[in-house]
């Protein structure tokens, strides 16, 4: 109890002596805790508790005569007690205020008598014995700090007294006060670290000493305890000693040798929250809100940046090992910071200072196909250590013998430690905060093959952590992995190409295993020869190794950087080799990796043309819907390609697809069979199938309660299958229009483009037309041109055209928008040229309509089309011809656009090879030619010559305009003719 | 001279033959290499008259030299079980049945050979004190400690707790024998006993 009282107590000065305890939670937990075990005392340790004191414990009591009852002899104020020692005095007497006490039965009795007194009459009897151990056995058992030698001195008495019976007694004695002292310190650590939530982070963890304290030695005998920096948002980082004294700011300790550092430099105040309170207005101004304090309310306001480490002065052989451990420690701990810099500089009120950003402009260089696991997500440390599990001391036990002990010792003790539920966050943050992952990590750089083993094994299971994840990548943990890798040993090599795989699930990792040439090494282990016929146990670790390669290999394909990587290392056909395995296990990550990278243009082919498709469609008929999942999301993204799709329908890969449809309750399964029958369905020999096996029937069930990620497949495939008529009535009669028209008002924008090109095709159909109007389709399509994504734009304008079609009296409904027809003239201001030649196509449907076509030509669609002339892209030239051959219809637009210089370009179209330019280009000019400054532009610039051509068309609208336009032109010639000669 | 030679190696051939036959995991030409080693290392005719074998002193600095041990308690245990017929001398069927553990053994050979390793007293049982005895210098000593034999203590506590499934606070062969079969690292818990892949490389490395 000594040293806790001295160290953990705190007291109102910092000097010895008589001094106040004051009143903190700390020394309200070590009171209850004194006053439980002298309470208890006699009862327990009836012979210890007689044991007379040295010298009396003497303070000022609150007692009275009247609170004494038998067993004391009461005489006016004054009182002794019955029980005397052996030359006849009292173990107890009271002269008011003044009381002494000689054992612990009557400082027992005391506690018992004082009823609600009794925590005061502990505190009044602590303060005026600071060192009560001292009293109680002699001063040679005095409390010095960083030395206990109670026991030797006992050893000596022993030796030289013969009252081996007091001795014994004192012996326990001095053991149970001992024990008391323990349970105090650790208590008290507990609630230190309950005020300092975030006091322990796991870096100077590796320096705490079995006391508790986190400072080096020759500080702690200045009873300090830690030192901490916090960044406050609105001040200089605060370098802070924590000690026996109170808190207060130091001149900065960053590393040890600067003795100065240590030097106090503000006034000491009892706790961090005062300290930080009078440092930081903001906190101050902030914690003042907070009603009944928790300092994890007051997390987001400051950031303790990490505790300083320490390293022991005194030098001892074992050191080198320790040291190698703390340069990798320094150079993680950098990292840390920089981390924190950022997490600093992005809360409000501070000026953003980041140091060149996270870790250089390298982090961002790399995209990735996958959303990115959890990369910003902040360091969760543990949050209360208020009850920390009695796992965390077992660990820390087992880390201890890690750290000290031979081979065998260590294998002990990693075998003990995978007893533990290592799928547990719990566990898995209690190694890492007792600085087991550092000795974790260091063991795989022993030439012990045994304790390689072991330590990945546990490594392996508690990966499946991200914060252990990020752990091990910062203490460099990936380049000794990736090393591992070519060790001979076989359980080696795939333990560390599983563990690869867990910590390999953000982007950092991926590019160190990439950087320190682990891929390479990973594609290497896919190298073994599966057969399928029984494996001897060494084919067996062969198959495993592979297996984890591909695992690995899997993780780190999701930086695309590292799909380039595999396939230079050659892993493209290891991976197709694999891709015949029998086995689930390894078909898994196999065929995850495939389809991960077919991301890539280069794996869609080499997957077509290495004959893979074959095998991802064999094992779509297996019963594993994992597998299931990633061979049809191999062939989503490869059926891109009109070749894959073909392989895919004469494997007789189809009809799978539609049997794994009803596997609805398995969503992302069911994502990936929609999304390769979407794919699939682009080719209409697969819609054709589709059809025979009744795919759009079930596709159309999936429109409802849906997540979108399916819903977006299953409308594009509807939108495909539309394609052919007999598959429009089909989705009708299923009663799919009006699912489809309800997904209109959704927000995905994938999910719009594919509807709004499903409800187009299905538009087409009169009959669907009319159920599309009564659903008011029409309208929600044209609310979707003010889309800001042009891909919804340009698809729901090419859906307008055929509503505008086939719905009755189209031209009323078109008006009947509010704005509509200047929102979509106003959309040929778009630089999109998707959107242009869909507006341009909606626009040639509007203008059939003589009113809107006069509306439109007020809204200034005359000059808008005619700057558009000039493309060169000839999808938008035929809707831009299409469009101009219908505006010509009103008034004098025909002049206008001659004006503004659109004939010379619509000359030029004649020329394009695209032979559907011609047809509306020859019906636009035609409508031109009825102007006669038309007819001399067109003249001017060869049209006649280009006209006579097409004269011979087999296209017969062509023809015709063609005709149309030489007719005009000549009629124009003839006249001039007529005029001139008469 | 060439006479003896000749003979010598006639009478070597022979032995191999008989051994191969004897002794699994080893063919003719292996055994007939291994033998070769064992009289190289017995040395000169003068010293071969005296006993029939390897003695302790000579066997325990192969056991140190070749195959990297440093634990003499563990040596001395290994060198009685590698002298079956207890005569204080390796003989040389001893040292090819030996070797067949060290080099090719299955793992059920292993096990069987590491438990009568750690027996100290032959007893059947790996006592807590055994267990104490072999475990006594793997942890190194923190001199502030009250007991400097806590560690080792507890250490022994966590084995009991990982292998003696049928709680009688020692080990039976069936407990080992489980526990291994669970976990190989456990082969040798108590310490090392059996040569690591560089080693039995080396000594293969003798053999053609």
């Amino acid at each position: 109890m000594g040293v806790a009282l001295t160290r953990a107590a705190q007291w109102t000065t910092a000097s010895s002596g008589t001094g106040k305890l004051e009143i903190t939670p700390v020394n309200e937990s070590l009171l209850k805790e004194i006053l439980q075990f002298v309470e208890q005392f006699s009862s327990r340790h009836p012979q210890e508790a007689r044991l007379v004191f040295k010298e009396p414990l003497q303070w000022t009591t609150s007692l009275e005569a009247s609170d004494f009852k038998t067993e004391y002899d009461i005489s006016g104020p004054a009182v002794k007690s019955q029980e005397t020692d052996r030359d006849g005095h009292p173990m107890l007497q009271l002269t008011p205020p003044s009381i002494s006490v000689h054992s612990f039965s009557q400082l027992s009795k005391i506690v018992q008598l004082a009823t609600d007194k009794k925590l005061k009459e502990v505190r009044a009897c602590l303060e005026a014995n600071r060192d009560p151990i001292a009293k109680m056995l002699g001063p040679s058992f005095a409390t010095v700090e960083g030395e206990d030698s109670s026991v030797l001195r006992l050893l000596e008495e022993v030796k030289e007294g013969d009252q081996a019976k007091e001795t014994e007694i004192k012996v326990k004695l001095i053991i149970l006060l001992q024990q008391l002292d323990t349970q105090l310190l650790s208590n008290s650590l507990k609630q230190i670290s309950q005020w300092v939530p975030f006091l322990p982070p796991p870096h100077s963890v590796y320096y705490e000493f079995t006391n508790g304290c986190r400072t080096p030695p020759w500080r702690q005998v200045h009873g300090e305890i830690c030192y901490l920096v916090i960044k406050p948002c609105d001040t200089q980082p605060l370098h802070i000693t924590c000690s026996t004294a109170g808190v207060f700011l130091n001149g900065g300790i960053w590393q040890e040798g600067e003795e100065n550092a240590y030097d106090r430099t503000s006034d000491v105040y009892r706790d961090l929250v005062t300290l930080l309170k009078s440092k930081s207005p903001h906190f101050a101004e902030n914690i003042n809100k907070q009603v009944g304090f928790h300092v994890k309310q007051v997390a987001g306001f400051l950031r303790v940046i990490f505790a300083l480490p320490i390293t022991p002065r005194s030098t001892d052989d074992k050191k080198s090992k320790k040291n190698a451990v703390s340069e990798k420690f320094a150079e993680a701990q950098e990292k840390m910071q920089k981390k924190a810099d950022v997490s600093v500089s992005s809360l409000p009120g501070r000026q953003s200072k980041t140091p060149g950003g996270v870790g250089g402009a390298d982090d961002f260089s790399e995209s990735s196909s996958e959303s990115e696991e959890d990369e910003e997500q902040p360091e969760r440390r543990t949050e209360s250590n208020t009850d920390l599990p009695s796992e965390y001391w077992q660990i820390q036990k087992l880390v201890k013998y890690l750290k000290g002990g031979n081979q065998t010792a260590t294998v002990i003790a990693l075998c003990s430690m995978r007893d533990f539920n290592l799928a547990q966050e719990t566990c898995q943050l209690a190694i890492r905060d007792v600085g087991g992952l550092e000795v974790l990590i260091n063991l795989l750089d022993t030439e012990e093959i045994k304790c390689k083993i072991g330590s990945l094994k546990i490594l392996k299971e508690i990966s499946r952590n991200s914060q252990i994840r990020r752990a091990i990548a910062d203490l460099g943990g990936l380049q000794t992995m990736v090393k591992i890798l070519d060790s001979p040993d076989k359980d080696l090599k795939y333990l560390a190409a599983e563990t690869i795989a867990n910590v390999a699930k953000f982007r950092r990792a991926r590019r160190t295993v990439r950087q320190h040439g682990g891929i390479k090494r990973l594609v290497k282990l896919l190298d073994c020869v599966p057969d399928s016929a029984a494996l001897t146990e060494e084919q067996e670790k062969d198959v495993e190794v592979a297996r984890c390669g591909a695992l690995a290999l899997w993780s780190c394909s999701k930086s695309t950087r590292n799909k380039e990587a595999i396939r230079k290392a050659g892993g493209i056909p290891l991976l197709a080799r694999l891709l015949k395995s029998p086995h689930e296990n390894m078909l898994i990550p196999v065929v995850g990796t495939l389809q991960e990278c077919a991301s890539e243009r280069s794996y869609r082919i080499a997957i077509q043309t290495e004959g893979m498709i074959e095998d991802l469609v064999k094992n779509l008929n297996c019963d594993n819907h994992e597998l299931q999942m990633h061979c049809a999301s191999a062939i989503f993204k490869c059926a891109e390609d009109k070749r894959t799709r073909d392989l895919v329908r004469q494997c007789e890969g189809l009809q799978p697809l539609v049997t794994l449809l009803s596997q609805a309750d398995n969503k992302q399964l069911l994502a990936a069979t929609t999304g390769a029958i979407w794919k699939c369905s682009i080719s209409m020999e697969n819609v054709a199938k589709f059809q025979d096996y009744k795919a759009l029937e079930t596709l159309v069930g999936l429109l409802t309660d849906q997540p979108e990620e399916v819903l977006v497949n299953v409308v594009g495939a509807l939108g495909e299958g539309a394609q052919k008529p007999a598959n429009r009535a089909t989705i009708r009669k299923c009663g799919g229009i009006q699912p489809l028209v309800n997904l209109l008002t959704g927000t995905n924008q994938a999910l719009l483009v594919n509807v709004t090109k499903a409800v187009g095709a299905c538009a087409t159909e009169l009959e669907n037309m009319t159920i599309i109007d009564r659903l008011d389709g029409v309208r929600l399509l044209w609310s979707l041109l003010k889309n800001p994504n042009p891909d919804v734009q340009a698809s729901a304008a090419w859906a307008i055209c055929p509503c505008i079609e086939n719905a009755k009296d189209s031209g009323e409904m078109v008006r009947s928008f509010v704005g509509g027809l200047e929102l979509i003239v106003n959309l040929l201001k778009s630089t999109n040229k998707e959107v242009l030649a869909s507006v341009c196509a909606a626009i040639a449907k509007i203008a059939k309509d003589e009113e809107n076509l006069a509306v439109i030509t007020d809204h200034g669609v005359v000059p808008m089309l005619a700057k558009l002339t000039n493309t060169t892209d000839d999808k938008l030239r035929r809707h831009l011809a299409e469009a101009i051959a219908r505006c010509c219809m009103w008034g004098s637009n025909r002049v206008l656009f001659g004006e503004a210089g659109a004939v010379a370009p619509l000359v030029r179209y004649l020329k394009s090879k695209d032979t559907s330019v011609h047809q509306a280009t020859a019906q636009a000019l035609f409508q031109l030619s009825k102007d006669p400054n038309n007819c001399i532009t067109m003249h001017d610039n060869g049209v006649v010559k280009l006209l006579l051509g097409m004269m011979g068309s087999t296209d017969e609208v062509l023809q015709e305009a063609a005709a149309g336009c030489v007719a005009n032109i000549r009629r124009l010639a003839l006249a001039n003719e007529k005029a001139r000669y008469g | 001279m060439a006479e003896m030679s000749a003979m010598n190696r006639k009478l070597i051939q022979n032995l191999a033959e008989t051994l191969s036959k004897q002794v699994k995991h080893f063919n003719k030409t292996e055994a007939e290499c291994l033998i070769r080693l064992f009289n190289g290392l017995l040395g000169d005719q003068s010293d071969r008259r005296v006993g029939n074998g390897l003695d302790r002193g000579k066997f325990r600095n192969i056991l140190h030299n070749t195959f990297g041990m440093t634990d003499d308690m563990i040596m001395d245990r290994v060198f009685r079980a590698f002298d079956k017929d207890n005569d204080s001398y390796v003989s040389v069927k001893e040292w090819i049945e030996g070797l067949s553990i060290f080099l090719r053994g299955t793992l059920d050979e292993k096990i069987k050979y590491c438990f009568d390793v750690y027996d100290l007293n032959g007893d059947g049982y790996i006592s807590r004190e055994e267990m104490f005895h072999m475990l006594k210098n793997s942890l190194i000593r923190q001199p502030t400690e009250e007991d400097p034999d806590e560690g080792i203590k507890d250490l022994v506590e966590i084995t009991l707790k990982k292998m003696d499934h049928d709680h009688d606070s020692r080990l039976s062969y069936a407990d080992f024998e489980k526990a291994v079969r669970d976990e190989n690292l456990l082969l040798e818990a108590f310490g090392t006993c059996l040569p690591d892949a560089k080693n039995m490389e080396s000594v293969l490395s003798f053999c053609p």
